[in-house]
């Protein structure tokens, strides 16, 4: 029988196989960054042992890291004591590190994927939820806690529990205006927060071979969303694309040969995945979500639900919940939900495609009065992309922020944060009570709806807008 | 890792689902760089509200959570089993829980166990109309006992062994490090290398 794209990656990095014991696994690229090595490097201090493969680690600074005035010393003495931490123990283990103030430093899974670094049919593993995010180049990529982060530094290895497999098919076109983050904030609605545990997911369908890899990434990134082990997405010649020339794609001999087996990776056509889930592309239209859950998203056309209208009495009381804590009342149509901040950035949204589509929309524009909106490049590189299409430019003209990169506001780990009760569209991956800082409250929303939002001060899409002028409800 | 085998104790019934790593321990908990001191950080926000269960004085010393399905979903934080543990759980019952947040409870010796949703309530209904009832959580039985309840649960034998001898993962995987030296000697050479390219 065939294998599926994330069978064929396992059984090719099955170190040890014995009866009565998990696949011992291969880790061909471990990433770090500050929060959830520090533990892992104090185990490895303890019992004395060395990074096995310092040539197969790479370190970033993201989730602490100021947005703002990067020259001066980091404010907060606890997060300034994280990033030395990271910097002590990258210097002490020999591992390559890209710290603020860095051309190469950005958020964890900007910064592999730009590097060249993630490849097709590689294992790929960060101590961060959202490695998901490498599996757009058919890599196996999947978080791992601090623990798993300490067994991958000593060994390059990682027992893993067996996976299934589910495929989600989307065929068709996506219509005008609808992106790659609708497409999965819808898959996440449909198949819930648990939908996926225990499944790799891939992505596959006509819809998803017309996306580009920055989309691929934002798909592939929310995998965990729906509880899944990972996703991904069968490499083509828009990977390959991607992926040649840059600094670490392999070269001459090297690129024919990965080429070679990159093109064996697609699934077997007679492969069988244990779920399948179907969605027509044509039939999605700007998602947002309402709830304090990532599963709790709707159509941008559609009101706010009647926690009533769950059947189930868990989702029942998840959803009452969730709009005690959002602050809405049922039956609001979603346009009318005002904002006071928008949010663009993030290891999701945080790449060029994403800041030129936010900048088209804000082209010329004012963003409205009262909303405060934050442009956070995912990495210096991006960054200074964005500066060399004079995007920056169009957003600080617009009224926007363009900050320093990093994580920023997609969760309250750095200065970027809600104040209480505060609301905010945000092109991040997490709507959950507090994430963006305490009490504040999150729409997850695509870049375009987040700068037609700012424009509006309400939910909205582009379609919203008339020319120069935002819409009156 | 501390063994585990069998424990017994009061129970704290959180009749909440989706309950994310976010909300068991706040990012800000998460700039500490020791696996100790994140008790307080618990719930944190939900803490703040005094009805909130986990501040009722008789759950107090309380050892056994009660939770609501998709338990630990979202980050990957490891400091959520931490600031359970630091806190005083030894166990944690629900009828689904995150994969990463799973795995890290189990290669802590934090036991998760995974119980049908009508037991779960029976356990909820049992542990709040007697805040002083028992939950025992029986690795070597592989059982839940509580009054009126007597509830098998399924875990992997080769994980269910290691928490029964408080294994370290590592020391287990290095005991083969001749197969991953063998590995490594058969990768192919186009595989990236993170050493700076000029």
């Amino acid at each position: 029988m065939g294998r599926t794209l994330a069978e064929k990656v396992w059984d090719d990095h099955v170190v040890r196989r014995a009866e009565g014991e998990p696949d011992l696994l291969y880790i061909d690229l471990h990433l770090l960054h500050e929060v959830t090595s520090p533990q892992a490097f104090d185990g490895l201090r303890l019992a004395g042992r060395p990074v096995r493969r310092t040539d197969l680690t790479i370190a970033t600074e993201d989730h602490n890291t100021p947005t703002l005035d990067i020259d001066k010393p980091i404010a907060d003495p606890v997060s300034r004591v994280q990033l030395e931490t990271l910097r002590k123990n990258a210097e002490e283990f020999g591992v390559r590190i890209h710290s603020l103030g860095d051309v190469e430093q950005g958020v964890v899974h900007v910064v592999g994927p730009q590097l060249g670094l993630t490849q097709p049919g590689m294992t790929v593993v960060c101590g961060d939820s959202h490695t998901s995010t490498h599996g757009a180049f058919g890599a196996l990529a999947f978080g791992i806690g601090t623990s798993q982060v300490e067994h991958v530094l000593a060994t390059q290895t990682l027992p893993l529990a067996p996976f299934k497999t589910m495929a989600i098919t989307v065929e068709g076109e996506l219509p005008e205006g609808v992106t790659a983050k609708d497409l999965i904030l819808a898959v996440i609605t449909k198949i819930g927060t648990g939908g996926g545990q225990g499944y790799v997911l891939e992505y596959r369908g006509s819809a998803i071979r017309s996306l580009s890899m920055e989309a691929r990434m934002t798909i592939c990134n929310m995998s965990i969303e729906a509880g899944a082990r990972a996703g991904m997405i069968a490499p083509d010649r828009t990977t390959f694309d991607y992926l040649q020339g840059r600094p670490h794609a392999p070269q001459g001999e090297d690129w024919d040969a990965a080429v070679a087996y990159w093109e064996t990776l697609a699934t077997d056509e007679d492969a069988v995945f244990d779920a399948e889930v179907f969605i027509d592309a044509a039939e999605l239209t700007p998602f947002v979500t309402w709830g304090t859950n990532p599963g709790q998203g709707a159509p941008l056309g559609a009101n706010v639900p009647n926690p009533e209208d769950f059947a189930d009495p868990q989702e029942r009381t998840a959803a009452e919940n969730a709009l005690k804590y959002m602050g809405l009342e049922a039956g609001t149509p979603l346009r009318e939900v005002k904002v006071d901040a928008v949010f663009v950035g993030s290891c999701t949204n945080g790449r060029i495609e994403d800041l030129r589509a936010a900048a088209a929309i804000l082209d010329g524009r004012q963003i409205a009065e009262g909303v405060r909106m934050l442009v956070v490049p995912g990495s210096v590189r991006v960054a200074l992309q964005a500066v060399e299409e004079g995007l920056d430019k169009v957003f600080t003209a617009a009224g926007a922020e363009w900050r320093h990169a990093g994580c920023s506001m997609c969760l309250g780990m750095n200065p970027d944060q809600l104040a209480p009760g505060e609301r905010c569209a945000s092109t991040s991956n997490r709507n959950f009570e507090g994430r963006q800082g305490k009490g504040g409250r999150t729409h997850l929303v695509s870049p375009q709806v987040a700068a037609a939002t700012a424009l509006v001060g309400r939910l909205a899409a582009p379609a919203d807008l008339s020319d120069n002028v935002a819409v009156e409800v | 890792m501390e063994k585990f085998t069998t424990h017994t104790g009061r129970a704290v019934p959180l009749r909440r689902s989706n309950v994310d790593t976010d909300q068991i321990i706040p990012a800000h908990w998460l700039k500490k760089v020791t696996r100790s001191g994140f008790e307080d950080g618990l719930f944190e926000a939900w803490r703040k509200d005094e009805s909130f269960v986990l501040n009722l004085p008789e759950r107090k010393g309380a050892t056994v959570l009660v939770a609501g399905p998709e338990f630990g979903t979202g980050s990957s934080r490891e400091h959520a089993v931490w600031a359970l543990q630091n806190y005083g759980f030894q166990a944690v019952i629900s009828s689904r829980f995150a994969d990463i947040f799973r795995g890290n409870s189990l290669k802590n010796g934090l036991l998760t166990v995974v119980l049908p949703q009508e037991t779960v309530e029976q356990l909820w209904a049992l542990t709040e109309a007697d805040p002083t009832a028992e939950v025992t959580v029986d690795l070597e039985a592989r059982e839940v006992r509580a009054e009126g309840v007597t509830a098998p649960f399924e875990l992997d034998d080769n994980v269910r062994w290691r928490l029964l001898n408080g294994l370290d993962d590592i020391s287990i995987t290095l005991q083969n490090e001749a197969d991953v030296a063998a590995f490594e000697a058969k990768r192919p050479s186009y595989k990236p290398r993170t050493q700076p390219v000029a």
